[in-house]
C-alpha cells in the first residue's frame, strides 16, 4: 500500500504568488467572417515557447523555417534574467509547460542555469539539433532529470532515416553527430524524442516504424518518435517557393472550423522581440502580437500559409 | 437522488476499468469492506453515512467481454462519471477518442474499440450516454470536482510530471474546485498545491500502472482536520485468468503482455519522460 499525506508544496522559488484567474471562455464564438480568414480564439496558456537562443545556430539548414544560422542574429539570445521574467509571467497565468528553442539552445552560454531555473518550476522541453551534446553536458542533463520533480524532455531534430537525406538539409556530418547525441542521451538513462520531418505522402504508421527501427539499430533505447510536416517558411520558402496565393484558410466554412484544433489557441512564443502567436511565425508579418503575454491573449486571424499546414495536419508543436 | 452535491468524509475513487471485470470485482469488494468499516451501509450515494465511492469512467476498452464489467458496475450502484470511451460507445462513434498521438497506439486502440463496440448492447449504450461528464461533491467541507480526464476536456492527460503547480492551481480556480480527482492516464499520483488545493489522479483498476506489478490501483481519500489524506491501494486479482480470457478473445497480444508483466507495451506515445523512465534499467 502506498500512503501519502498531502502537504502544501513550497511556493515557486522565483516569481510571484499564483494569481487566481477568471474562468476563461472554453467555447468562444470565433469571429469568422464569410470568405475571410477564420479567427482562432485563445483558450489558455498551456505551453510557453521561449526562443532562448534567438536565431543563432551552429547549423544553417536549407529548410529552417526561422532561417537560423551561425551569423543570424535577427532575434538575439535571451538573457537568463529575461527568460526568468517570462517564465514568471507565464506561471502567473497558469502555464503548464515550457519549451526552450532557438536557434540551437545549447549555444547559449547560460543554458544550464536557464534550464535549472525553469525545471524547478515547470516541465521543460529543450529542442536541439543534437550536435552539441558533449559527454559532460549529457551527464549534467541526466543528473538534472533524475533530481527534478518535472519531466525534462530532450527533442532532437532529424530530417530523414539516413545520413544522405538528413545531411542534404543540415550539412555534412550532421547525421552522425545527431545520432551520437541521441545515443549518448539514451545511454545516460534519458529518453529523448526524435522529431522527424515527415516526407510528403509518407504513411505515418510505416514511416514511424521505420524511424523507430533506425533509432533502435543505432542503440537508442525505447525510441520515441514525433513526426512533423515541412513548413514552407524562412529558408524553406526560398528553397521551395513558399505558399501560393491559393494556399490559405480563407473561406473555410465556420461549420468546418474547430476552435480546439490548433495549438495557437493554447500557446504563445516569446523571443527577444516580444510575444508571438507561435514558434513558427516569429519572423512573419503579424506574428508578433504584444509585449506581454496577457496582451497576446486575443483571437488570431489564421491568414498565413503555414496555418494551412497546421490545419491540414492537426499539427501540434508540443510533445504530444 | 443525484449523487452530485453529496457530502462525505471518506471517498473511494477508481477509474479506467477497461473491461477488467476481475479487477473490478476485487476492487468493489475491497472498497465495500473499507467503507463498511467507515459506517456506510451502501456503496451508492443515496444512503446515509460518511463514505462514498465513485467511478471516474472508461468502463471498457483494452480487456475482454465488455458487458461483464458494465453489468457489475451497474449492479454495484457506484455512481460513475463518463469517460471518453463511455462517450464514444454511448454515441456509437467511430473511435474511442482516447487522444493518442502515436500511429501504432491508434491502431491498437482501434482494434480494441472495434472489438468492444461489437459487444456492447443498446441498454448499456443508453446507460453510458446518460453518465454525467463531471460530478461535484464535498469531502470534509472541500469542493471536489470528479472528472475523467480533466475538468476542461474528457480525454486530456494530466500526468504528474507534465503539469506545473501553476497550471493545476489554475485548473482548480478556473473550475471552482478545492480538489480535482481525475483518471485517464492510468498512472496514479497526487499533488498538494499552494492555497490548500489538491489534484489527485486515481489511476486505473483495469491496467497495471507501468510499474512492473500485476496489481492495479485505486485511491482512498480521507478528510481530517486541515488536510486531505490520500492512500493509493493495490487491487490484486487473477491477472493470469484475465490474460487467458484476452487471448481467447484474440485481443492484441501487446495488451495481454501488459496484464502479465505490469509494463505497458502500447499507449506510451503520450507518456512523459519521467513516467516512461520507470521501465528503464541502467545501461551496462
Amino acid at each position: 500500500m502506498t500512503r501519502q499525506r498531502l502537504t502544501p508544496a513550497a511556493e515557486p522559488r522565483i516569481g510571484p504568488a499564483l494569481t487566481p484567474l477568471a474562468r476563461p471562455r472554453e467555447e468562444p464564438s470565433p469571429d469568422h467572417p464569410p470568405g475571410g480568414f477564420p479567427s482562432q480564439p485563445f483558450h489558455h496558456l498551456d505551453a510557453l515557447w521561449v526562443q532562448v537562443a534567438g536565431t543563432l545556430c551552429n547549423l544553417a539548414c536549407t529548410h529552417c523555417f526561422v532561417t537560423c544560422g551561425p551569423h543570424e542574429e535577427r532575434h538575439v539570445m535571451m538573457a537568463r534574467a529575461e527568460v526568468r521574467a517570462r517564465v514568471t509571467e507565464a506561471l502567473g497565468l497558469g502555464v503548464k509547460e515550457i519549451y526552450l528553442t532557438g536557434g540551437e539552445p545549447f549555444l547559449h552560454p547560460e543554458i544550464e542555469a536557464i534550464v535549472e531555473d525553469t525545471l524547478a518550476l515547470a516541465p521543460v522541453t529543450v529542442l536541439t539539433n543534437g550536435t552539441l551534446l558533449t559527454e559532460r553536458r549529457v551527464a549534467w542533463l541526466a543528473a538534472l532529470s533524475r533530481a527534478a520533480r518535472f519531466s525534462l524532455e530532450l527533442r532532437v531534430s532529424l530530417d530523414g532515416t539516413d545520413a544522405a537525406t538528413h545531411d542534404a538539409f543540415r550539412g555534412p556530418g550532421a547525421w552522425v553527430r545527431a545520432l551520437a547525441g541521441l545515443v549518448a542521451l539514451s545511454r545516460a538513462g534519458l529518453l529523448p524524442i526524435a522529431t522527424f520531418t515527415q516526407p510528403e505522402g509518407a504513411d505515418p504508421l510505416a514511416y514511424t516504424a521505420r524511424c523507430v527501427a533506425v533509432l533502435g539499430e543505432t542503440g537508442v533505447r525505447e525510441p520515441r518518435v514525433k513526426l512533423l510536416p515541412m513548413f514552407r517558411l524562412g529558408r524553406e520558402a526560398a528553397r521551395s517557393g513558399g505558399y501560393g496565393p491559393g494556399e490559405s484558410l480563407a473561406g473555410l466554412p465556420e461549420s468546418a472550423f474547430d476552435p480546439q484544433r490548433l495549438q495557437c489557441g493554447r500557446s504563445r512564443a516569446v523571443s527577444s522581440r516580444g510575444v508571438h502567436v507561435c514558434p513558427l511565425l516569429v519572423d512573419e508579418p503579424g506574428g508578433r502580437m504584444s509585449d506581454t503575454l496577457s496582451g497576446s491573449f486575443r483571437p488570431f486571424a489564421l491568414s498565413h500559409g503555414a496555418c494551412t499546414t497546421c490545419w491540414a495536419t492537426g499539427l501540434t508543436c508540443a510533445n504530444t | 437522488m443525484s449523487p452530485s452535491g453529496t457530502r462525505c468524509e471518506r471517498l473511494a475513487v477508481f477509474g479506467g476499468v477497461y473491461s477488467n471485470h476481475l479487477a473490478l470485482r476485487s476492487a468493489l469488494a475491497d472498497i465495500s469492506e473499507r467503507l463498511e468499516r467507515s459506517d456506510t451501509k451502501r456503496l451508492d450515494a443515496s444512503g446515509g453515512g460518511a463514505a462514498r465511492a465513485w467511478c471516474l469512467g472508461d468502463v471498457n476498452g483494452f480487456g475482454p467481454a465488455p458487458e461483464k464489467s458494465l453489468e457489475l458496475l451497474r449492479a454495484s450502484g457506484v455512481p460513475t462519471v463518463q469517460g471518453n470511451y463511455d462517450h464514444s460507445l454511448g454515441h456509437a462513434l467511430a473511435d474511442c477518442a482516447c487522444g493518442y498521438t502515436d500511429a501504432r497506439d491508434e491502431r491498437l486502440a482501434q482494434e480494441s474499440y472495434d472489438y468492444t463496440a461489437a459487444r456492447v448492447g443498446e441498454r448499456s449504450r443508453a446507460w453510458l450516454r446518460s453518465l454525467p461528464a463531471e460530478a461535484r461533491i464535498e469531502l470534509g467541507g472541500r469542493r471536489v470536482l470528479l472528472c475523467h480526464g480533466s475538468p476542461r476536456r474528457q480525454n486530456e492527460f494530466l500526468w504528474d510530471s507534465a503539469c506545473s503547480d501553476a497550471f493545476l492551481s489554475w485548473l482548480c480556480d478556473a473550475h471552482g474546485a478545492d480538489l480535482i480527482v481525475c483518471s485517464h492516464t492510468g498512472i496514479h499520483w497526487a499533488r498538494a498545491l499552494p492555497g490548500g488545493r489538491h489534484v489527485v489522479n486515481c489511476g486505473a483498476i483495469g491496467r497495471p500502472a507501468h510499474d512492473g506489478g500485476t496489481n492495479t490501483w485505486f485511491a482512498l481519500l480521507t478528510a481530517s482536520a486541515g488536510s486531505i489524506g490520500v492512500e493509493f491501494l493495490p487491487v490484486a486479482y487473477d491477472h493470469e485468468a484475465l490474460a487467458r480470457e484476452m487471448e481467447r478473445e484474440l485481443l492484441p497480444r501487446e495488451f495481454v503482455e501488459t496484464i502479465r508483466t505490469g509494463w505497458w507495451t502500447s499507449c506510451l506515445g503520450n507518456v512523459p519522460a519521467r513516467e516512461r523512465m520507470r521501465s528503464l534499467v541502467p545501461s551496462a
